[in-house]
């Protein structure tokens, strides 16, 4: 067995071992509530996977979840900690906007596929300005892309309640709609939208792009040490900010895909923690762009499963929120781990 | 008597000096907290979950005993207990300290709002105001000069403590710590162990932050109750210097900058408002691209931050 595998079979074994470790905290915590922590169990895992209903809303769910941990895990693989999901896919959605009302008449074919480009490319060059302080200015990049999610969020408020409002809608500010035509329906046989292939198909190249290419190798080289990079003469500058611009561009992407698969105009209902929850799929995924798609399913399925436990036991919709801290919290501690188990290093092979 | 009136275009001036001084004192607390981490060579980006558990125990204290104060102290052990958390995690060989961070601000929020939910409708006692206003006449001025004693708590121990970060062994040691880990191995001192009491010291102020936000303004538990005050404070902190006097400033900067809004709105200008509302975080931003540099650590700085490596 080659050392990828046995560093594969580590990393899946901690991974699972820690998630479930966060389980039996969570389980603790609920049953310090007064609550069952079987029955618990037992609930989520039906709002989560037990029923079509709730698969579908677990799939839902997970799509926009891939595409915000790529923005975490693509600009990670060059060494950058970028936590600015959130305020991408709001940019994404705004120039998804944009675009929809600029193509207005145009065939949907064609314009469809503007639409999510606009998207990808808003939430690219957002991201890519945070990347860029950090190359130029030497500003932290984690800090500034947090700073950043706080940002687009004011200028979607500022721009839905004035310059971009459409005023035939009084029950909350929403910027113009994008035309009906322009909406992407839904997987035929199933109630879950094309986001989905999108945020897999993501995933798949993203894989490919980074572990199978010359620019992802570079990309690596550079995350695992500057100096190095440096010396071999890598153009640094040019990677770092092609990285936080793909991850950039794939949060935009969810954010295009939410306003032509649900909602058809911007406003604050972009707003609901994906990008946020992003990072925890991208930590638990060990930035691994491939392991982001099932891991995106269970924390979608954690998500799905909120309105189940709230309705079943009256708990708070933040128990789902506890539950994805707890497992951020083990699974980092998980790491202390590696190359300590040993029944999972890779060992000689006794001679036949 | 309209004196509100008269006085014209300084109404809004003084009112957002009054929304500054109360809007401050969370950032000051924050701040200062966060200065002794970071001086022991963390960060800790997860205050905001801290900040967040700080509202929500003070809360439930102050309701259940019938003192405020004692739930500002309740506050502060809890996020002493975040903070432990956070050291404690950070000590694992091969784990991130902000990425730690991000965990706990996620885990803080979620276990604020849980615990909270039983708490959005009692009423508990607030923190009492200093009515440093009295002598005026003017109302605007009066409500503008009700300072709580929170934030001359924070005002008068901000020069204490940097007497003790500068003068006294215990200052020393944490320099040291933060300065170079090798050097105080070398001496004798553990690292996590240092590291592990100035982050439960900076959860402390935390958490007593928090305990401001729900005891004292806006004064109630609320789930949408902290908008970033832990984050930002994290680079209020490097505006600061590492400096406790000047995060005492640099809390009423952003105190400020919170307050400009909310004060124009009040007037009938409410065009602008959301872009006015993001104005600390363009300022904090500002402040961080003036403050860093690729070709030197900021000026300052601890050494053992992860910021410099």
């Amino acid at each position: 067995m080659g050392a990828a595998y046995w560093r594969g079979l580590e990393a899946m074994t901690l991974t699972v071992a820690a998630v479930l470790a966060a389980l039996l905290l969570f389980g603790i915590f609920v049953a310090f509530d007064g609550l069952n922590p079987v029955d618990v169990y037992r609930v989520l895992y039906l709002g989560a996977f037990g029923t079509s209903f709730s698969i579908e809303s677990t799939l839902t769910r997970a799509a926009p979840l891939m595409l915000t941990a790529l923005c975490v895990a693509i600009p990670a693989r060059a060494g950058l900690l970028i936590i600015g999901g959130e305020g991408a896919l709001v940019l994404g959605g705004i120039t998804a906007v944009l675009a929809g009302v600029a193509l207005a008449g145009s065939p949907p074919g064609i314009a469809i596929p503007l639409i999510l480009v606009a998207g990808a490319a808003g939430g690219a060059a957002w991201i890519a300005i945070p990347a860029g302080l950090r190359q130029f200015r030497g500003v932290n990049e984690t800090i500034s892309t947090l700073l950043f999610n706080y940002i687009a969020i004011a200028l979607l408020n500022h721009l839905v309640s004035g310059p971009m409002r459409d005023y035939a809608q009084t029950l909350k500010p929403t910027s113009w709609p994008i035309e009906p035509a322009f909406m992407i329906g839904t997987i035929p046989g199933t109630n879950v939208n094309w986001g989905l292939a999108c945020g897999i198909v993501a995933c798949l190249v993203a894989y490919v792009a980074l572990r199978r290419t010359t620019l992802g190798f570079a990309m690596g080289i550079l995350g695992g040490n500057l100096r190095a990079a440096q010396m071999t003469g890598l153009p640094v500058a040019r990677l770092v900010l092609i990285a936080a611009a793909l991850g950039g561009a794939a949060a935009g992407l969810a954010g295009a895909v939410e306003i032509v698969a649900v909602h058809g105009a911007a406003s604050v209902s972009l707003v609901v923690g994906y990008g946020y929850a992003g990072i925890l799929v991208a930590f638990i995924a060990r930035q691994n762009p491939l392991a982001v798609i099932p891991v995106a399913l269970l924390v979608g399925g954690i998500s799905a499963s909120g309105g189940l436990l709230q309705r079943r036991f009256a708990m708070p919709d933040a128990a789902t929120t506890v539950l994805e801290g707890c497992i951020f919290v083990v699974v980092l501690a998980s790491n202390a781990l590696y190359g300590r188990i040993r029944l999972l290093q890779p060992r000689a092979v006794a001679p036949a | 008597m309209n004196t509100g009136t008269d006085i014209g275009g300084w109404s809004v001036v003084i009112a957002v000096l009054g929304a500054a001084l109360r809007v401050s004192t969370p950032y000051l607390f924050v701040s200062l907290g966060e200065t002794i981490t970071e001086l022991s060579g963390r960060i800790n980006l997860g205050l905001e979950g801290t900040l967040i558990m700080g509202a929500v125990s003070g809360y439930a204290i102050s309701y259940a005993t019938g003192s405020p104060w004692l739930g500002v102290l309740g506050a502060g052990a809890t996020g002493a207990a975040f903070g432990l958390l956070h050291a404690g995690l950070c000590s694992l060989p091969r784990v991130n300290d902000i990425a730690v961070g991000v965990a706990l601000f996620i885990l803080g929020t979620g276990l604020g709002i849980y615990l909270g939910k039983p708490l959005i409708h009692p009423v508990a006692p607030r923190l009492p105001d200093i009515h440093f206003g009295a002598w005026s006449n003017l109302p605007s001025l009066r409500a503008a000069l009700d300072i709580n004693a929170l934030f001359i708590i924070g005002v008068v121990l901000a020069p204490i403590m940097l007497w003790m970060l500068r003068n006294t062994r215990w200052g020393l040691i944490l320099r040291t710590v933060g300065d170079s880990a090798d050097a105080a191995r070398a001496l004798g001192y553990s690292i996590n162990g240092v590291r592990a009491i100035a982050t439960a010291l900076g959860g402390f102020f935390a958490g007593i932050g928090g305990a401001f936000l729900s005891l004292y303004y806006p004064g109630s538990w609320t789930e949408g109750l902290s908008s970033g005050q832990g984050l930002m404070a994290v680079t209020l902190v490097i505006f600061a210097r590492w400096n406790p006097v000047n995060c005492v400033y640099a809390a009423l900067l952003f105190g400020g900058a919170t307050a400009v809004g909310p004060a124009l709105q009040a007037i009938g200008y409410g065009g602008d408002y959301y872009l006015f509302g993001a104005a600390p975080y363009v300022l904090t931003l500002i402040l961080l691209i003036r403050s860093s540099s690729t070709r030197h650590r900021m000026f300052g700085a601890p050494s053992e931050l992860t910021f410099n490596k």
